[in-house]
């Protein structure tokens, strides 16, 4: 928070008189907010009407809800601060929905304001009424329904405090008409704090001093780091870089993880699970010691849990206590955040004067290159038809030279072939729905990242169905002129479902292609944006520079081999030493493994 | 009625847990949304104001499942924002928490001539006291461990069982300690 917000925080513990509206205005200032993505409606009118009187906010109007949602989860994750989102009650609520589910899965931390009707007509099924809190008590952090205006200021600042604290996530402020309309005390955060909601951050150092211990003995070692990491802030990568120079051990990431440790680095695994690397998922099956943080254990990342890195003794580090012997038992758990243990476990392997088994970690490293030698990435190219991971390699190749380059996706075949192919070296240059899997996720994302940096360079690397999901926001894109690039991989099928009914229906390709595509190029040109098209390998490369040389949003229509799979792969069901390389491979899926999504 | 055995790994184990929590909007449909949500049973439950002062309620279930799903019951209700603190009264891994608890029930009997003796003969021996009495009917208040009432009901079944209305389980430390 700057200086000048630090002071007006100050002078606002007096409490002052003014509208529910005012209130919520001046505790966004208070708040330090600059940006907000919203849709107007009935019941936010009055909030409406303070906004438009005020300086110092600036308003992003989207197009539907959902985009809102996904716009202040890019605008979060790329800058590490909340996103604030203000919609109207009934279907603006509702569509708010799957952003907040989305915000949720990967803990991502949203302030979402809704309007609601009178409170004299909750209850009454009036004109847009819908129980948001009820909708959204399972899909929030927490949420609330204030019915009084004096509790208002109270309520916007713990809805800060819970949103961005502990685990982060999603918070839900209803707030009814006529409650925007009436006049109460304001109160400044600083006079503010939740009585009961107390998370824990501060590691145990007991048991710092035995993972310390565990790390120092033992042979097989491998980081398997998520997303942990990058909500606890860029010094939390910092710290994860010194533990690797440390200890020389592996690193591999989830999806929602990569970016904390740098892809360049010889100790970089690549990602691991469904669709990670040979050598990460060999690693994780065949090492002694698995040290998970901030990660969840996901089924993604797990495979048959029962066959997951049976070896292994297990260090988890997260800041929710629940996620510790969820899905996996381990050996020992460590609630805390992220930074602040990585802190302690650097500083009790200094002052122990702790050594790694350096001759057990040769042999280590040297069975991981023997991993790395399957070249498990690798594909056949072709002159005559552009492959997916080519094109995604070229646009990686004439961007990698920017440290600027932040990159959003949707859903499917496309997130993984990013996820694999492009490499980040700093965290929050990464926004890809991970425990949701939401399409149409990575358009409205990137407006909100671009939002937050209007001088970087945003790409969303995107499927033609899943971008269909939330076209409109190209809109709000050149509302704000925000020069977005949405690179669409257009294989005119809902690719992994394609993938999907290939490996497990028996290629009975049921309504996953779609016959009546736009023409995005058309399609750019209506919505005032510019539209390329690449058809062939060869003219890729200079469509790709034509695309990042014009300052305006772009959709880059890339067609691709519509019949393309994405390798390697551990089937459902199957373990990490159980993957599938190429088509050739053809491993035999149980029916067990087929009822697993 | 609860065992105390260590058992192995995938039994069923019944558990009563109490959550203390902010007394405030919502706060009930979001412990009973979770084990909905993630499919944990619920064999009963109770809750009410216990501290108007600090606006706290006492919430008390009885839930069933592996010791691995108990130990994620316990830990997804603290991670709710308005939660103080959750206590297993069944904790197998430290015998030393062990609580009492008791549960009431209204019974309502009706019937004539040599059941309605036995069946207050039977009351009397489990301590239940009859709050209303007509010529035909019994309403019996009983408290105690649910298995005791659980044999009540099924002695009184034969004898012109009309009505059972239960509380759940009400719980709490023994010794001077608060949960």
């Amino acid at each position: 928070m700057d200086k000048d917000n630090s002071l007006q925080a100050l002078a606002t513990e007096a409490a002052q008189t003014m509208t529910g509206a005012q209130m919520v205005i001046r505790a966004l200032k208070d708040q330090g907010v600059t940006h907000i993505f919203g849709y107007p409606g009935g019941a936010v009118l009055p909030i409406y009407d303070a906004l438009f009187k005020v300086e110092g906010i600036t308003h992003v109007l989207v197009r539907h809800e959902q985009g809102a949602v996904h716009a202040a989860e890019g605008y979060a994750r790329s800058t590490g601060k909340p996103g604030v989102v203000l919609v109207t009650s009934g279907p603006g609520a509702t569509n708010a929905v799957t952003g907040l589910t989305d915000a949720l899965m990967d803990s991502i931390p949203l302030i979402v304001l809704t309007g609601q009707v009178p409170t004299h007509l909750i209850g009454t099924d009036a004109f847009q009424e819908c129980d948001t809190v009820g909708i959204t008590r399972p899909c929030t952090k927490h949420n609330w329904l204030v019915k009084d205006v004096n509790e208002l200021s109270r309520v916007l600042h713990e809805a800060f405090e819970i949103a961005t604290t502990g685990r982060p996530g999603p918070v839900v402020v209803d707030i009814p008409k006529d409650v925007q309309f009436q006049n109460g005390s304001y109160h400044g955060p600083q006079a503010i704090h939740h009585r009961t909601y107390r998370p824990k951050t501060d590691p145990d150092l007991s048991a710092i001093v035995k993972a310390v211990e565990m790390m120092a003995a033992a042979k097989r070692p491998i980081f398997y780091t998520g997303g942990g990491i990058i909500n606890s802030g860029p010094e939390a990568a910092k710290l994860l870089r010194e533990l690797v120079d440390l200890t020389g051990f592996p690193v591999t990431s989830t999806l929602m993880g990569l970016g904390a440790f740098p892809a360049s680095r010889p100790e970089w695994m690549g990602l691991v699970g469904m669709h990670g690397t040979w050598e990460a998922n060999h690693a994780m099956h065949d090492c002694d010691l698995m040290i998970c943080l901030g990660a969840r254990f996901d089924d993604r990342v797990t495979g048959k849990v029962s066959a997951f890195s049976p070896k292994s003794k297990k260090i988890h580090l997260d800041i929710d206590a629940s996620q510790i012997n969820k899905i996996v038992r381990v050996d020992l758990g460590i609630v805390a955040d992220a930074t602040k243990a990585l802190r302690e476990i650097i500083r009790f392997w200094k002052t122990q004067k702790h050594k790694v088994q350096a001759a057990a970690l040769k042999d280590w490293w040297a069975q991981i290159d023997q991993w790395r030698g399957k070249k498990s990435l690798s594909y056949r190219n072709s002159d005559t038809i552009i492959k997916p991971q080519y094109a995604i390699d070229r646009l990686y190749e004439l961007t990698r030279h920017r440290d600027d380059v932040f990159v959003t996706t949707e859903v499917g075949q496309h997130q993984m072939w990013a996820a694999q192919r492009f490499h980040f070296q700093q965290p929050n240059h990464w926004m890809t729905s991970g425990g949701l899997g939401t399409m149409g996720y990575g358009l409205p994302a990137a407006v909100g990242v671009q939002v937050a940096h209007p001088d970087a360079l945003v790409i969303d690397i995107a499927g033609e169905a899943s971008v269909q999901m939330t076209m409109q926001e190209m809109s709000t894109a050149m509302q704000y002129d925000l020069p977005i690039k949405i690179f669409i991989l257009n294989n005119e099928y809902m690719g992994m479902v394609r993938q999907w009914q290939e490996i497990l229906h028996g290629g009975r390709y049921s309504h996953s292609y779609s016959e009546a595509l736009p023409d995005f190029v058309k399609m750019a040109d209506a919505f005032g944006c510019v539209g390329l098209r690449a058809t062939k390998p060869s003219e890729l490369d200079g469509k790709i520079q034509e695309m990042l040389s014009v300052r305006r949003p772009v959709l880059f229509d890339c067609r691709v081999d519509p019949t393309e799979n994405c390798y390697p792969m551990i089937p459902s069901g199957g373990a990490h030493n159980e993957m599938l390389l190429s088509p050739d491979d053809g491993g035999e899926i149980s029916e067990a493994g087929k009822m697993l999504v | 009625m609860h065992d105390t055995k260590v058992r192995p790994a995938s039994e069923i184990e019944r558990h009563t847990l109490t959550v203390l929590v902010d007394n405030e909007a919502g706060v009930l449909a979001r412990v009973v949304g979770l084990f909905s949500g993630r499919g944990y049973n619920i064999e009963s439950l109770t809750v009410a104001e216990v501290d108007p002062m600090a606006r706290t309620s006492r919430i008390t279930i009885v839930t069933t499942g592996t010791p691995e799903v108990i130990e994620q019951i316990e830990a997804q209700l603290r991670r709710l924002v308005p939660t103080h603190k959750v206590t297993n009264w069944t904790d197998t891994k430290n015998g030393a928490k062990a609580g009492i608890e008791r549960e009431m029930a209204l019974i309502k009997v009706a019937g004539t001539g040599e059941k309605r003796v036995e069946a207050l003969r039977m009351a009397d021996a489990f301590r239940a006291r009859p709050v209303d009495t007509t010529h035909s009917s019994f309403v019996f208040e009983i408290t105690g461990a649910p298995a005791k009432i659980d044999s009540f009901v099924e002695l009184m079944r034969p004898l012109g069982l009309v009505d059972v209305s239960r509380t759940g389980v009400a719980a709490i430390s023994r010794g001077p300690e608060a949960m």
